[in-house]
């Protein structure tokens, strides 16, 4: 029940993006070329992709626990730390280059693009390299249980 | 802004923050793709099913999409793969450092007026604008 209702979440996810034209590499391009020829539509798939979660949230935090789990995983992290600021400049950087973020990037695996391919490899490689050089800077063992809260998203 | 679609890009919009809504819902998870993925490539983790049950459903979209005769983009990437490999691996390296990406940062993390995400989403939005800037404009060939 869980897969199904899973599938079906990421279903509808992609075709939000599918419809919002966000599969596109160069409509986001577009959004973020503030200089050409400007256009706001990510801003407005943003917008209302925020009315409807923060709507859904709010409903989402009355029940005591989700409906196929026996608790929810809202993150915990409140402050704004260094990786937190070097992470979304390195991610701000890769997603100008091309206009990929890792939705749309495992989304257009659809289209079998040997470009779309590549990037999701490099993509999942960074992630690797990422957690293989965390997983090695931490000594202690309590780093465990703030490693699973950490995640934002 | 001749490329601008509003009508889409909010019905678009409000699918995303619907997919999000039930995931929470249904499973108390956060739909971030950027950790979902991650969860993934971590071989040892217990709760990689529903991540990858994600994801196909992510990919299933367009392929269903295609098969009923909807029109599927080709996606435009730069030419250079230097570019494409260099982006992919900052793409990745770097929404694990900052704990997410457009998605867990830029729609959930800001739905929950989380001032960590609205920090994150501000950074990679006005990066990612400098980028396009300086790439297709100040240095643009």
């Amino acid at each position: 029940m869980l897969i199904v209702a899973t599938t079906a979440c990421g279903f509808i996810f992609g075709w939000g993006l599918l419809i919002s034209g966000m599969m596109q590499p160069a409509k986001v391009i577009g959004f973020l070329d503030v200089l050409g020829s400007w256009d706001p539509s990510l801003a407005v798939v943003m917008t209302a992709a925020l009315v409807v979660s923060r709507t859904g949230f709010t409903l989402a935090t009355w029940r005591k626990r989700p409906i196929l789990a026996s608790q929810s995983f809202w993150p915990t992290k409140t402050d704004i730390d260094r990786p937190l600021v070097i992470g979304a400049t390195l991610f701000g950087v890769g997603w100008g280059l091309v206009g990929l973020c890792p939705g749309p990037a495992l989304e257009n695996l659809a289209t079998f693009s040997p470009r779309v391919i590549a990037f999701v490899i490099a993509m999942a490689l960074g992630m690797v390299l990422h957690d293989l050089w965390s997983n090695r800077s931490v000594t202690t063992p309590q780093r465990e249980g703030t490693f699973a809260a950490a995640a934002d998203g | 802004m001749a490329n601008f679609t509003p009508v889409s890009a909010a019905i678009g919009g409000t699918l995303i923050g619907l997919a999000a809504t039930l995931l929470m819902l249904f499973t108390g998870r956060v739909a971030g793709i950027s950790g979902i993925l991650a969860g993934c490539l971590n071989f040892g983790a217990a709760d990689r099913s529903w991540r990858v049950a994600f994801i196909v459903g992510l990919v299933l979209a367009p392929l269903v999409g295609g098969f009923v005769g909807y029109p599927i983009p080709s996606p435009q990437m730069p030419d250079s793969w230097s570019v494409i490999i260099v982006a992919g691996l900052l793409v990745g390296f770097g929404t694990r450092l900052g704990g997410g990406c457009t998605s867990g940062h830029g729609v959930c993390g800001v739905a929950r007026l989380s001032i960590r995400s609205i920090a994150a989403t501000a950074i990679f939005m006005a990066t990612a604008v400098v980028v396009v800037a300086l790439s297709h404009h100040l240095f643009a060939g």
